[in-house]
């Protein structure tokens, strides 16, 4: 190991059935610095973590550590804390209903069965002055602000002498003042020597407080950079594994009319919903397929969820054919024409034990109303009809639907809005997790749809679906909306650019 | 064959199979008891009518209001994936409250102050306020069934007792008395007419509207019922008001019986009769999936094997202790990991099978 080297991992390899998450990976970090760790959803960041933290064991490779000699064997989280390495959630896991100075020292108070109080507030006082967290030892944790929480979280996890610190998406709740304070003190702890690995999906933060970049994707490692080596362009392009270079754009005709002196089908303005989103401009025409792209957790969800009223809005307007609308719950935004297929099809789409045939007519059971229940007869002809259009595989219509693959329980949600025969439906992730025939019969039937006149947003984490899908495209950076690319400019190069904001 | 042994391994697959089986069960022990259990007299009232008597009439009698009380709380644990602790304690309540319309401050009125149809509504009423606001806490303040039903389970005595301030109100109306009993003329107890009218009403609504589908939705997977334009909050609280009003019911069925009121020991620890007819039915306790037929069945099950005891002549203070390690025994064989177990059993049986007929 090199001299001014905390940790490094080499050749690490993870396997789980039917994935193989990790393959061969490397990670090297030094004394005082912050080392960004980036990659898409699945590219293995979080697996490396939680080898790093015991949480998983490594099927290979070897981790080393300054101050040890040879290889260290991580078996657990205890482990992991015992060689110095803490690591600070995204969700805060201390206890809000203990007093600070507890939170810190929970779990550690060393001998003797009588706790000294006094003690122990005072070691807890120096420590948060020394670090400048503005909370004080005997006050209840919970009534501290989020961003205090987690200083608190990271003292605790400093104090237990730590070398190595990792920080998992520590900003995500927090709001920009916050977030300065936290970059505060991680640039303290970075003068004292503490390395730390900060893993987020903020763009602006990476550049903000780190000096190095590792970038993940696919479960391989692709390399190591210093920030001036890599700039933003050219980080997202090394995520989503597009070289500059050979970027051909697959450019295909798109059935899509979107005529421009209509009024739009829908139409927002600053639209503002309580998920962290700021307030958002968007409309839609007849028969136009639009989409939301952004790196994951930039906000795309969020904007469609909050036209379908799936998340409270806090302010802004909504307008459909011109006229403005009130939509406070999903019911409302499917009274007029709107339909949404949710991104986690699991949580938020399939009702499990139900079967089939209950999933499909649901969405349109509940628009017909409480008091006016479809025959078993009409029931049975729309499953039927839409098993067969969609080609859902299902052994009969009466099989619950969570014994189903998931690409037909996507098509089970598909066929459950398209039912309702919807004037605007917004596809989130329709194709994630399924094969790609399916992929592809998708994305066919949407450009068939808005042929026929139907209005559809899609959201896709792959690019080349919705550049072949859409028209436009509402680019997301961080919760806001940076951007709105149409016509030829839909290509990879300049999504990934407006993306980087550059 | 084969298709006897799909038909086989349907009905062992249904919901009805358990609490049928233990049905069955009780039914072949007491024949073997006693095969006079099953004998069936006529008997004459005081006022000469002839009566239909025997230990199965007392089991749809006496079954009557478990039944009833076993449709509320099915709809509410399948909404809520919880369960009414109350029902016992409302019962006393709405109970109250259609004496005191009845009689108003004289105990012994020698004249109803009110129709007995108007002194069911308010109870009714009653029992339904109760059940808003247990629906209320569970619903809006996201409050765990049980606890919030804890609530009125331990109040709910007391404002019976306090609604008629106490007092002791006897009923000297004979008609009163009908609806508990014998209509005149009727060989067959009324109870058992108000239950098979409040399966029949259950029916018509699961037929009529979507509160089937909306329910079992909502118990399954509410953040996508909600999704999907279903408003969970409302259907919680309504499983709730629904269970009030099949409480009423019950409670007009045990205040007629005896055409007065004890307050502290009325409905005495029917929840968990109840509560245990849903589960005996093969129904999730955590909510989703339900069906209503199996906890009616489940109900007179339970009536069937407390009737069967006292045949016994196990001695009422010992009866709940009995009557638990059988209930242990039905619970344990309809448990899910028990199924799945057994189903697995009969595969490999059948595997092996298949290879015997084949060579």
């Amino acid at each position: 190991m090199q001299e001014g080297t905390v940790l490094e991992m080499r050749g690490i390899h993870k396997s789980f059935p039917g994935v193989h998450a990790l393959q061969g990976v490397q990670f090297t970090l030094r004394k005082g610095e912050i080392h960004a760790l980036m990659g898409e959803n699945g590219a293995g960041k979080s697996t490396l973590i939680k080898v790093l933290t015991g949480v998983y064991s490594k099927d290979e490779g070897s981790i080393m550590l300054d101050g040890h000699k040879g290889e260290v064997s991580i078996k657990s989280p205890q482990d992991a804390q015992n060689v110095g390495i803490s690591t600070v959630y995204q969700e805060i896991t201390l206890c809000p209903n203990l007093s600070v100075a507890e939170n810190m020292f929970i779990g550690r108070t060393t001998a003797g069965a009588v706790l000294k109080w006094k003690d122990m507030n005072r070691a807890a006082d120096k420590i948060l002055k020394n670090l400048d967290i503005p909370a004080k030892a005997t006050q209840q944790l919970g009534s501290c602000s989020i961003a205090v929480q987690q200083m608190v979280a990271i003292a605790r996890a400093v104090d237990m002498d730590c070398k190595v610190l990792i920080l998992d998406e520590p900003t995500s709740s927090l709001d920009e003042q916050e977030v300065e304070k936290l970059f505060k003190l991680m640039r303290d702890l970075k003068s004292r020597g503490v390395g730390i690995v900060f893993v987020t999906h903020f763009l602006d933060q990476v550049y903000a407080v780190s000096d190095r970049i590792t970038v993940l994707r696919d479960g391989k490692f692709i390399g190591e950079y210093t920030v001036a080596e890599l700039p933003r362009l050219k980080l997202v392009s090394t995520m989503l594994g597009k070289e500059m270079d050979d970027l051909a754009d697959i450019k295909e005709d798109k059935a899509v009319n979107s005529q421009k002196d209509e009024v739009p089908v829908i139409e927002v303005e600053k639209l503002h919903s309580t998920t962290g989103i700021k307030p958002f401009d968007f409309y839609i025409n007849k028969g136009e397929v639009n989409g939301f792209t952004g790196l994951l957790g930039s906000g795309r969800s969020e904007c469609v969820r909050a036209i379908f009223g799936a998340d409270k809005t806090i302010g802004g307007v909504i307008k459909i054919e011109g006229k403005k609308v009130k939509i406070a719950a999903p019911i409302d935004a499917m009274k007029h024409g709107i339909a949404y297929l949710p991104e986690d099809r699991k949580n938020d789409g399939i009702i499990g034990d139900l079967s089939v045939k209950d999933n499909i007519i649901l969405a349109l059971q509940v628009l017909e109303g409480f008091f006016k229940p479809l025959s078993e007869k009409e029931k049975n002809k729309f499953a039927e009809e839409y098993i067969k259009l969609l080609d859902i595989k299902t052994a009969s219509p009466e099989t619950p639907i969570k014994s189903l693959s998931g690409g037909n329980q996507q098509k089970c949600i598909l066929a459950r809005w398209l039912l309702t025969h919807p004037n605007y439906l917004i596809l989130d992730e329709p194709t994630r997790g399924i094969d790609v025939g399916t992929k592809v019969d998708i994305q066919k039937l949407v450009l068939k749809l808005a042929s026929e006149g139907m209005s559809i947003t899609f959201i896709s984490s792959e690019q080349d679906e919705m550049i072949r899908t859409c028209s436009r495209l509402v680019v997301m950076r961080d919760g806001r909306v940076v951007g709105e690319l149409t016509g030829d400019d839909i290509s990879q190069t300049k999504i990934m650019s407006t993306i980087a904001g550059e | 064959m084969e298709k006897k042994t799909n038909i086989l391994k349907k009905f062992v697959g249904n919901q009805l199979f358990i609490p049928l089986v233990a049905l069955l069960l009780l039914i072949i022990f007491n024949l073997i008891n006693d095969p006079s259990f099953f004998v069936i007299t006529i008997l004459k009232t005081k006022e000469g009518f002839p009566v239909l008597s025997g230990s199965l009439i007392s089991i749809i009698d006496f079954g009557s209001e478990l039944a009833i009380l076993a449709i509320g709380m099915t709809i509410v644990t399948a909404a809520t994936g919880g369960q009414d602790i109350s029902v016992g304690a409302v019962i006393a309540i709405s109970g109250s409250t259609m004496l005191r319309v009845l009689c108003g401050t004289n105990p012994q009125p020698d004249k109803l102050l009110a129709p007995i149809f108007v002194a069911f509504l308010v109870g009714a009423l009653a029992a339904m306020l109760c059940g808003a606001f247990n629906g209320l806490l569970v619903a809006q303040f996201k409050i765990q069934p049980m606890v919030a039903t804890l609530i009125l389970y331990t109040a709910g005595r007391s404002i019976a007792a306090w609604i008629n301030e106490n007092r002791l109100p006897i009923i000297g109306e004979p008609s009163f008395g009908y609806i508990g009993n014998f209509l005149p003329g009727v060989p067959i107890p009324t109870p058992v007419f108000i239950a098979i009218a409040c399966m029949i009403i259950i029916a018509l609504v699961q037929k009529f509207t979507n509160l089937k589908l909306f329910t079992q939705a909502v118990g399954i997977n509410e953040e996508s019922s909600r999704l999907n334009g279903i408003n969970p909050k409302f259907m919680k609280f309504m499983s709730f008001v629904i269970l009030g009003l099949f409480v009423s019911v019950a409670a007009l069925i045990k205040v007629t019986r005896i055409s007065t009121i004890t307050y502290s020991v009325i409905a005495k620890d029917i929840e968990m009769d109840a509560i245990l007819a849903v589960a005996l039915g093969g129904n999730k306790l955590s909510g989703g999936k339900y069906n209503i037929w199996a906890s009616i069945l489940g109900a007179y099950v339970i009536q069937f094997l407390t009737t069967t005891l006292y045949k016994l002549q196990v001695r009422s203070d010992a009866l709940p202790a009995y009557k638990a390690v059988v209930v242990i025994l039905l619970v344990i064989i309809s448990a899910p990991a028990v199924r799945d177990k057994f189903a697995q059993i009969t595969k490999k049986i059948k595997a092996k099978k298949a290879v015997n007929g084949g060579v």
